[in-house]
């Protein structure tokens, strides 16, 4: 019976995902793409895409399967800001630090909410596996300045105040859920 | 080729007349602006607010024309790119009135359906004011901020369906590929477009007309022809709008382009920040493909094209060339020497013309009307027009088009309104300077408000048009802060890939905290300045050449600014924290004493209740006041 | 012009107001050098692909302003200026700035002396930085064999990634990251014998820093040469015998054979031996396998397998050449097979230890030394690996120079070579010496001439066609492991037309190995070569099947050349060997303990051999009966045993050539079994 508790909690760390149906993917996303190395930028979205992040056995796969060394695909995948090796949170916080935001005082944005969630310049992720925090130079929506964009969503003029509101606002629909 | 078969001209005219005819059938149209400020403004709400409002009243509405089997509709509810005007969005244009409601949310829906559909009235609470004459503005036309512009490039951005090729077709589109594709030759192409004067939009200004001979004379078959969309500069949005609003623009430039050169096969490199770029991109490539403007014989030319989508991974560094060519490769996108030039060995080793969105998105019209008629806007040097991004302290902040040869004062007070204090109030106070270029670019100040901008007249002044942010920066900015800000963004983006860069920014970077943070001495200035004269001449890539540009500038301008935080360890404008005590604002402090409990120093004193004051001769601007205080009352390193 | 022949008039070119000739070069760097301007890179290497990184080779262009040199082609009629005020400041802020980024250890820098890093800081006059220190310790890897990696005194100059990449084929370093957090690493910073590193060493030869080094042995050594109770022998590569006077600042190719024996024996070695003995034999065990393979209809081409790097490469890249390589034991490791069978009967041990060291111009030799199929009861046949710089290191220790020593002989009998095992030391020299060999015994009498000028050369790729008798014997001498992929395309497509390939990791083969005083410039490696070829003039014999004392030694010891003695003796076998280690991926929930572990190799062999398929069926049968709480899946990337996939593992039992049939039986016995513990790896 320990055994069995033991392994329903392996198993919600991996959430719903049936097994199989990452490698599966990663098979066909290879596929997709003739396996082609020239197209390792657009795979190692999609696998992100998939995985949320670039596991480094996935890395691996993809440089055996496309024939590449895998010194040079984890340097591709270090090189670029978008990809992630390790996992983020359910909520990617992206507050834009472009010139325009900067000017209207996203740095006061960032502060606050790294603050609320305890987050840090090095710290990006809460323990709980909840936020992502991350500042990202431009998100091109100078116009609504300061901008922060939660997964997709794009909010605009977010005074510190309001970013703050906007955590407690997902923390109280977490804990209902 | 068959007898039955359509010319090129047929087939354009077709499409023309399809789009007239069921463009036609629908009485009105209400012009939702779905760019990217409007959608996080609620614009989708507001659509679907009113398609739900119309179809209570048993209106028929449509929200894409419907080609093949056209529906009766009497509206048609469409969506555009973005119109520029972000600050005042979500937009709402009502046609055939020509009525533009600004900051429309979807509560606003019914009152508009009942006042101005169903009663032809408007509402006046939803329309413009303009500051300066306090009257309401009923359409675009009356708003001095599109009054001024010259929309040339974005004319389309804001009303047409960017997802309707055929609307792009009857408004004139493809009808310059047409005529590259059917009467040109590629020579002539290349020399209408070098007569036309068109100079690249990305940064350098190169003549692009040079620079598709270039490629063109190049020997082989395999050559290629990229759009570089990725649009980096913090505080830039110009190529974004242009996908977004006319990707068809875009196509149509590369497919002349590709026609001029002998390229088959192109890339649109488009930054993965853009989700609603790359999905529109996509699509007008579907559509051109199965219009026949995209593929194999094209408009019956016998020239085939094939355009693939590419999203960036995230790399300032590639809207370089060659760090482009190789993320497009698959690889870290750092640069390569040049030579080689991309136009001799580029993507793969083969001749590549690499341009920019709005130099592309130029070409149909160049094509369509001419090189001459291009000439009659701009400079002699800088023909044409030139897209900004307008920010900052400004009041009307927003996309906005202009001839080269325009100035500040046009564009700051004219078009952007005057200048505006922290809170966003417009202020008589002068701009303290504006920086243009982002942070490749320098500063503009003041005795520069009547200098025509071109190429040519910013890079006399050490600035340069780069990719075309304009942030307009009050007199309550510190000028070394916002060398630092750019110097930070340089070093994050900085490929790493060259010493001077890679580790010049890095020590320029620690060389302006040590200025911020009042620990710099009478060497700081100068290793700063040979420091950033060695990246700006010795770098490898035009990141790294330019990345330098913010402090030269502001070094120039500014001197006694950078003086102040060195000797004086005064920052002028009160922002930077260490060099700023906190001040107890009167109004605020009740008198509760704790600030002077936590004061390591015992700088702070009060009477009980009374509010309290800070010795700045004692104080050591540790900022422990700040934390302690509960009501908000002592501020620091902001301009009081 | 030199020869007399009329040759129309050079176009020409200015440096600093000198016109000089255009011949050829690749780029103004190039015209500059020759004309004794030595401007100063990191990151410029005529051999590898032009990077432009460093930016210390910067100099004025007339029309163009200030431009890399290393990226302006010669053009007749162009201007430079390479040494202006603007420039010169510029070279040295550069300096700066990597000196603020460095660690400044250097007295305790392995590479102190012939840093290029410091050599430059000193040139540039550099007397105290301007910058902030902002270098954050790394940490420091030791992990491989023949390598030490220390990311703290690296420049970024990109020389080593280029070289494994674009000489080798291998790429086991990249750049990773970006901006100031780039730096060169194994894939997933994994320690680099961890990753398909193939000890070859020319990162350390290309390297301006020490950044990357041989992994030094030298105190083992001393500490065995000190021990009253040892007998310690060296062994001394062909290649060493050319290399080591540049150390001692001779001129490249200066033969010092005698003086580095003397020079072994002052520092305490009982008896210096040749490995151009057991090159001989080499020669007489490859040959034999040659002919019997080329009469018998056996598996051709034979590749040679003397360079462990090369091995290494092949048991990664290319497990289905592995039945082609020679199975031949290298020089080195059948000395120290034969120096335990003969030694004894010449030296009395009297219950002392014999410690075999040897000299090598090789850091793979220091790897291949410590596998584990060459050490035997816990003894090594080699024990220590030391290099030709390492030697010179020794000798400096205790103050001795190399032309203040009386040339001395070898000892005998493991000191007596033909100059078949002397040639060993270049790219070619293998295949020569065999030839000088199979040649005799395909035409049943000595060859009139014994050179063979067909097989030398400098290209990565050559080929010859050597005609005896009725017989073509075709060769491919092959430098450079990337060069290697061409010939297995053809061996895999049935079209390779060769017997005999001859496969060195490094270009020039031996003499510029990777254990030598740094050089890797086409000068240098020519004066080597020729040194080598000229000592085999200077030999009394030419072929190895001449050599007397060899001769006896069989006699004495393994019967024929290719009997079974020397075959039990001298010959090796390979092994399949995976890139990455430690990296599998999971494709069901984590966590494997308490189940049935069931790994399937997605490796590139068994992709081919539908591995991926098979995985997709047994995901299906493992959802389809309910198992997942009871197995776990995972793909792994090599079982290191690649032609006979698909391979499965079920609870670490290997079972190959697997059919969903097998795999599915194997995981119902697994679970009818008891749980297995868990083995601790």
């Amino acid at each position: 019976m320990r055994v069995e508790e033991k392994q329903t909690t392996v198993d919600r760390e991996t959430g719903s995902q049936t097994i199989g149906r990452s490698f599966e993917k990663v098979c066909e996303i290879l596929d997709h793409h003739q396996r082609n190395p020239a197209m390792l930028i657009p795979i190692l979205q999609a696998v992100q895409a998939e995985y949320r992040y670039l596991p480094k056995e996935a890395l691996a796969y993809v440089a055996t399967s496309l024939g590449l060394p895998p010194a040079r695909v984890f340097g591709v995948a270090t090189f670029y800001a978008h990809f992630a090796l390790s996992p983020k949170g359910k909520y990617v916080i992206h507050v834009c630090d472009g010139t325009a935001c900067h000017v209207k005082n996203s740095q006061g944005l960032v502060d606050a909410i790294r603050k609320r969630l305890g987050l840090s310049e090095d710290k990006h992720t809460t323990d709980d596996m909840l936020f992502t925090v991350e500042t990202v130079s431009c998100v091109g929506a100078c116009g609504l300045a300061p901008v922060a964009v939660i997964n997709e969503a794009v909010h605009r003029q977010v005074s510190p105040q309001a970013g703050v509101a906007a955590i407690e606002k997902i923390l109280e629909s977490e804990e209902q859920a | 080729m068959t007898t039955t078969a359509k010319t090129p001209t047929e087939i354009l005219a077709d499409a023309e007349a399809a789009h007239r005819a069921v463009a036609g059938a629908v009485e009105r149209r209400i012009i939702i602006c779905a760019g990217t400020g409007c959608v996080a403004g609620g614009a989708l709400a507001v659509r679907d607010a009113f398609a739900a409002k119309l179809d209570t009243l048993g209106l028929r509405v449509t929200i894409a024309l419907e080609y093949e089997s056209p529906a009766a509709a009497d509206v048609y509810l469409s969506k555009s790119g973005c119109q520029g005007f972000c600050q005042m969005g979500p937009l709402v244009t009502i046609e055939p009135e020509g009525v533009l409601y600004t900051k429309v949310q979807a509560e606003d829906v019914a009152e508009i359906v009942q006042t101005t559909l169903m009663g032809g009235d408007v509402v006046e609470r939803l329309l413009y004011v303009d500051p300066r004459k306090r009257e309401h503005c009923r359409s675009k036309d009356d708003i001095p901020f599109y009054q001024r512009q010259e929309r040339t490039a974005l004319k389309e951005c804001g009303s047409l369906d960017p997802e309707d090729i055929r609307e792009y077709i009857a408004l004139g589109g493809y009808h310059g590929a047409r005529r590259a594709l059917c009467e040109m030759t590629p020579e002539e192409i290349c020399a209408e477009v070098l007569r036309s004067g068109l100079r690249g939009r990305g940064g350098g200004g190169f003549p692009t007309g040079r620079k598709w001979e270039l490629t063109r004379v190049q020997p082989g078959h395999e050559k290629y022809v990229i759009c570089n969309g990725d649009e980096g500069d913090p505080g830039a949005f110009m190529d974004r709008s242009l996908m977004e609003g006319n990707p068809h623009a875009v196509i149509e430039g590369m497919l002349i382009a590709a026609r001029a050169v002998g390229a088959r096969t192109g890339y649109v490199y488009v930054r993965m920040e853009y989700p609603l770029a790359v999905k529109r991109l996509r699509r007008a490539v579907d559509d051109a493909h199965r219009f026949g403007v995209l593929g194999a014989d094209i408009l019956g030319s016998g020239f085939d094209f094939e355009l693939k989508i590419m999203e960036g991974a995230g790399a300032f560094v590639c809207g370089e060339e060659t760090a482009l060519i190789a993320s497009v490769e698959g690889k870290r996108g750092m640069p390569m020497p040049k030579p080689p030039f991309p136009a001799q060995s580029g993507l793969r080793g083969k001749p590549t013309v690499i341009n920019n969105v709005e130099t592309l998105a130029a070409i149909p019209l160049i094509l369509r009307t001419g090189a001459e008629a291009y000439r009659a806007r701009g400079t002699a040097n800088s023909p044409g027009t030139k897209t900004f991004a307008l920010t900052g302290h400004v009041a009307n902040t927003g996309l906005i088009e202009v001839p080269f040869g325009a100035t500040l004062n046009e564009i700051v007070y004219e078009i952007g309104g005057g200048v505006t204090d922290n809170a966003g109030r417009i202020t008589d106070r002068p701009f303290k300077a504006v920086q243009i270029g982002g942070p490749s670019g320098g500063c503009l100040v003041g005795e520069h408000a009547d200098l025509p901008l071109d190429f040519d007249s910013l890079g006399s002044v050490g600035a340069m048009v780069g990719s075309g942010g304009l942030v307009v920066m009050n007199d309550t900015t510190c000028m070394v802060s916002v060398a630092r800000f750019f110097m930070q963004f340089a070093q994050n983006e900085s490929c790493g890939k060259c010493v001077l860069c890679r580790e010049g920014t890095r020590q320029m970077l620690a060389l302006l905290d040590e200025i911020i943070a009042g620990d710099a001495d009478e060497t700081t200035l100068t290793v700063l300045e040979q420091t950033a004269q060695a990246v700006k001449t010795g770098s490898l890539c035009g990141l790294g050449k330019t990345a330098p540009n913010p402090v030269l500038s502001t070094l120039h301008y500014f001197k006694e600014e950078y003086e102040a935080h060195v000797f004086d360890k005064r920052c002028p404008v009160g922002a930077c924290k260490a060099l700023t005590p906190p001040v107890i604002l009167a109004e605020k402090c009740i008198g509760c004493g704790l600030c002077v409990r936590k004061c390591p120093v015992k700088a702070i004193a009060g009477e009980k209740k009374q509010p309290h004051v800070i010795d700045h001769q004692t104080c050591v601007k540790c900022g422990v006041c700040l934390d302690a205080c509960k009501f908000g009352a002592i501020v620091q390193g902001v301009a009081v | 012009m030199k020869n007399g022949i009329e040759q129309p008039i050079a176009e020409t070119m200015f440096v600093d107001g000198r016109e000089l000739p255009i011949e050829g070069e690749r780029n103004v760097l190039e015209i500059a050098r020759k004309a004794g301007i030595d401007i100063p890179t990191f990151c410029y290497h005529s051999e590898l692909s032009v990077y432009g990184a460093c930016r210390l080779c910067l100099v004025e262009v007339e029309g163009r302003g200030v431009q890399a040199s290393c990226s302006v082609a010669p053009e007749p009629g162009l201007r430079v200026k390479t040494n202006t005020r603007q420039v010169r400041d510029i070279r040295k802020i550069s300096i700066e700035l990597l000196l603020a980024n460095h660690d400044m250890n250097c007295p305790t820098c392995v590479r102190s002396a012939s840093c290029r890093l410091r050599e430059l800081s000193e040139r540039m006059g550099i007397e105290k930085l301007r910058y902030k220190a902002v270098h954050t310790p790394r940490e420091i890897d030791r992990s491989a064999a023949a390598l030490v990696r220390d990311p703290n005194k690296c420049v970024l100059c990109g020389d080593c990634v280029r070289a494994c990449h674009e000489i080798q084929g291998v790429g086991a370093i990249d750049f990773a990251f970006r901006g100031a957090a780039s730096a060169v690493v194994p894939a997933f910073c994994h320690n680099l014998d961890a990753v398909e590193c193939v000890n070859c060493g020319l990162c350390a030869t290309v390297c301006p820093t020490g950044a990357l080094t041989p992994k030094p042995e030298i105190d083992s050594v001393w500490k065995d040469l000190d021990d009253p109770d040892t007998v310690v022998v060296a062994q001394m590569a062909p290649a060493v015998r050319v290399g080591l006077g540049e150390y001692f600042g001779m001129p490249a190719g200066t033969i010092t054979t005698g003086e580095a024996v003397a020079a072994l024996k002052a520092i305490g070695f009982d008896k210096v031996y040749d490995t151009a003995f057991t090159a001989d034999m080499t020669v007489l065990e490859e040959g034999e396998e040659f002919l019997a393979r080329f009469a018998g209809g056996g598996r051709l081409p034979l590749f040679t397998s003397c360079c462990p790097a090369w091995v290494k490469y092949a048991e990664q890249y290319h497990h289905e050449l592995l039945p082609h390589l020679s199975s031949c034991k290298s020089p080195q490791q059948m000395f120290g097979t034969v120096a335990r069978r003969v030694l004894p009967n010449h030296i009395p041990l009297d219950g002392k230890r014999l410690v075999v060291v040897a000299v090598m111009p090789c850091t793979a030799k220091k790897y291949e030394a410590k596998q584990e199929k060459f050490i035997t009861d816990g003894q090594p046949d080699v024990d220590h690996v030391i290099t030709t710089a390492e030697l010179g290191l020794m000798l400096r220790q205790v103050g001795l120079k190399l032309d203040g020593l009386e040339p001395q002989s070898f000892d005998m009998p493991l000191g007596f070579k033909s100059g078949a095992g002397v040639i060993f030391g270049v790219s070619g020299g293998v295949t020569e010496a065999v030839l000088r060999y199979a040649v005799e015994k395909v035409h049943g009498a000595p060859p009139a001439d014994v050179t063979f000028h067909e097989v030398r050369g400098e290209a990565g790729l050559r080929e010859a066609a050597i005609q005896v008798d009725d017989v073509e014997l075709r060769v491919a001498i092959v430098q450079g492991l990337a060069n290697v992929r061409a010939i297995a395309d053809q061996i895999r497509d049935g079209n390779c037309p060769y017997h005999l390939v001859e496969v060195m990791s490094c270009p020039g083969g031996c003499v510029c190995g990777a254990g030598q005083p740094h050089t890797f410039n086409p000068a240098a490696r020519r004066l080597r070569t020729r040194a080598i070829y000229n000592s085999d003039k200077t030999l009394e014999f030419h072929k190895a099947q001449d050599n007397p004392e060899l001769q006896r030694c069989y006699a004495e010891h393994f019967g024929e050349a290719g009997s079974h003695a020397a075959h039990q003796a001298l010959h090796t076998a390979y092994r399949q060997r995976r890139r990455l280690h430690e990296i599998d991926l999971s494709v069901g929930s984590n966590g494997t303990a308490d189940r049935v572990r069931v790994r399937v190799c997605v490796g590139t062999g068994c992709f081919l051999n539908g591995s991926q398929e098979l995985l997709r069926q047994l995901i299906g049968h493992v959802e389809r009966n309910g198992l997942e709480q009871r197995v776990a899946v995972s793909a792994t990337f090599c079982m290191e045993n690649c032609g006979h996939g698909a391979n499965v593992s079920v609870n670490d039992t290997p079972i190959e050539r697997c059919s969903l049939e097998d795999v599915c039986a194997a995981i119902e016995t697994a679970l009818a079994s008891p749980p297995a513990a868990v083995p601790q790896l």
